[in-house]
């Protein structure tokens, strides 16, 4: 009977429904038509003065936006396996999904760190011109967003250790996961933005 | 190796990965210019794409949520290749 009930409460991934508490929806798409608007507008200023985005785009190190690209696509991943180690019930697995992908987000935050000491130390700033006023903008609300996910992976971590999440309860660790996913989303469309397109 | 491909979210971490590596190349290599932009951003909705899918587990949510987000990754995608080839000329006939 615990079984067939248990059964009957586990969401599988290939069920027709939505993932986590309904209302994280709504704050994503609300984040992604926020973000969305940046986006454009930055290419549409960057339309103005071509040449002048492209010269400053030049600081940038790229190299640097590429590891951070990876580090946010494999926490995110990490955070599935999660989801799908709780559907699964294996506990011990679901908190070291979630610990990789923390350690994952703080890399970011890292080479983030890096990335600006490098570039204010070379008297780059918000100020500078156009290029750098939408690159530490739009960097810096996002690294907001992966500081606050992070934040939220570890207290989902915390909740792991304890055992709290199971097939019979996996609603707040989707609502993190689905939240943590907007965040590398949202770089996905940031990283060839700022770094690669010219 | 090819078990672990059998899964697929295994695929759609490595090919996240290998859309990254071909976006980052094409830039670093910088031989066809714009077209490479064009690309880049193709790939950027490529990319988006997968994540909306299968790692937020739009491909199984009801149709209304996958057409919201499915379609703002295309509606934001669509407006920067508009607004990367066009813009530049398009601003300059006001100047």
């Amino acid at each position: 009977m615990d079984g067939l009930s248990a059964n009957m409460t586990t969401p599988r991934a290939t069920d027709i429904r939505i993932p986590g508490d309904k209302d994280v929806w709504v704050l994503i798409g609300a984040e992604l038509l926020t973000f969305g608007m940046f986006f454009v507008a930055f290419i549409g200023y960057r339309a103005l003065e071509v040449a002048h985005f492209n010269a400053s785009q030049t600081a940038l190190h790229r190299n640097l936006g590429l590891l951070n690209t990876l580090f946010l696509v494999t926490s995110s991943w990490c955070v599935v396996q999660a989801v799908r180690a709780a559907r699964e019930d294996r506990p011990a697995s679901v908190a070291r999904s979630l610990g990789i992908a923390i350690l994952l987000g703080i890399s970011f935050m890292v080479v983030k760190a890096l990335e600006y000491t490098e570039l204010v130390s070379s008297g780059v700033g918000m100020t500078t011109d156009n290029f750098f006023m939408f690159y530490y903008c739009l960097t810096i609300i996002h690294l907001l967003h992966v500081v606050g996910g992070t934040v939220i992976l570890t207290v989902m971590w915390a909740n792991a250790r304890t055992g709290r999440y199971h097939s019979g309860n996996t609603k707040g660790l989707e609502t993190g996961a689905s939240y943590w996913h907007m965040v590398d989303l949202l770089w996905i469309f940031l990283f060839p933005l700022l770094y690669l397109v010219r | 190796m090819l078990a672990y491909l059998r899964d697929p979210l295994h695929r759609t971490w490595l090919l996240l990965v290998t859309a990254t590596a071909i976006a980052f190349l094409l830039r670093e290599d910088n031989v066809i210019g714009d077209i490479a932009a064009a690309v880049t951003i193709v790939i950027a909705w490529l990319k988006g794409r997968l994540v909306i899918l299968d790692f937020m587990e739009l491909r199984h949510a009801p149709p209304l949520y996958r057409r919201i987000f499915e379609g703002w990754a295309i509606l934001v995608s669509t407006l920067l290749l508009a607004l990367y080839w066009e813009g530049p000329v398009f601003f300059a006939s006001f100047k």
